[in-house]
């Protein structure tokens, strides 16, 4: 038993997979085929920074879709997750691109994005 | 052809956010016409919603708590018929 087990195996599986991946995105779909808009258009903003990410369908296990809204305290999928931080949803990502605070966060969190 | 009066859900999320954060301005708009057939769509309608608050009680709050506070407030509507909720959040000044 250690501090990071809580006995909640899609909590845990949530918590290894933002540790072992400096980008994740917990979606409906995966990155080549998004099934929902508002998946889509993260992907595309993932894409277009050319941010190197790993994609998680959540349509594929009930259980991890509704796991990761519990364990983000966020009722809405996609969720995207830098370094193991939540950063928030469709909105919250599309409002930081067109701020430049997408691009900011990356680059202080030591991940690569293409050049603009 | 003028709009349709807006239906029950509707009607709840202004209410709810009126009350919650007495916004400077509160817009809900009603795009559910523009997901039919999708995914989340409901025969009814009000499945997706887009909403923008100006109000003084997100200044100095992280977007994500911004976020997480309407989804306090809307609980009811998101456990609900609401399949999608956009929400555009700003304390007043912010643009």
């Amino acid at each position: 038993m250690n501090d990071t087990t809580t006995g909640n195996a899609v909590h845990d599986r949530i918590r290894q997979e933002i540790k072992d991946n400096s980008v994740v995105l917990f979606m409906k779909g995966t990155p080549a085929f998004p099934m929902c808009g508002f998946s889509a258009a993260v992907v595309q903003v993932l894409n277009n920074m050319g941010v190197q990410y790993k994609g998680i369908d959540v349509l594929t296990d009930p259980g991890l879709r509704q796991g990761i809204k519990e364990f983000s305290d966020w009722p809405t999928i996609p969720q995207l997750f830098v370094k193991g931080e939540f950063i928030g949803g469709c909105d919250i990502v599309r409002e930081m691109q067109t701020s430049g605070e997408l691009k900011t966060l990356f680059t202080d969190k030591g991940v690569a994005t293409k050049a603009a | 052809m003028s709009a349709a009066q807006p239906g029950p859900i509707h009607s709840a999320i202004e209410s709810k956010l009126r009350e919650q954060f007495a916004p400077d301005r509160l817009t809900v708009i009603d795009e559910s016409h523009r997901h039919e057939g999708h995914s989340g769509a409901r025969p009814g309608g009000e499945s997706h919603f887009r909403v923008e608050i100006v109000a003084a009680a997100f200044a100095g709050v992280s977007r994500t708590e911004r976020h997480r506070r309407v989804h306090r407030a809307l609980a009811t509507e998101l456990e609900g018929g609401v399949h999608a909720l956009a929400l555009r959040l700003l304390a007043p000044g912010e643009s």
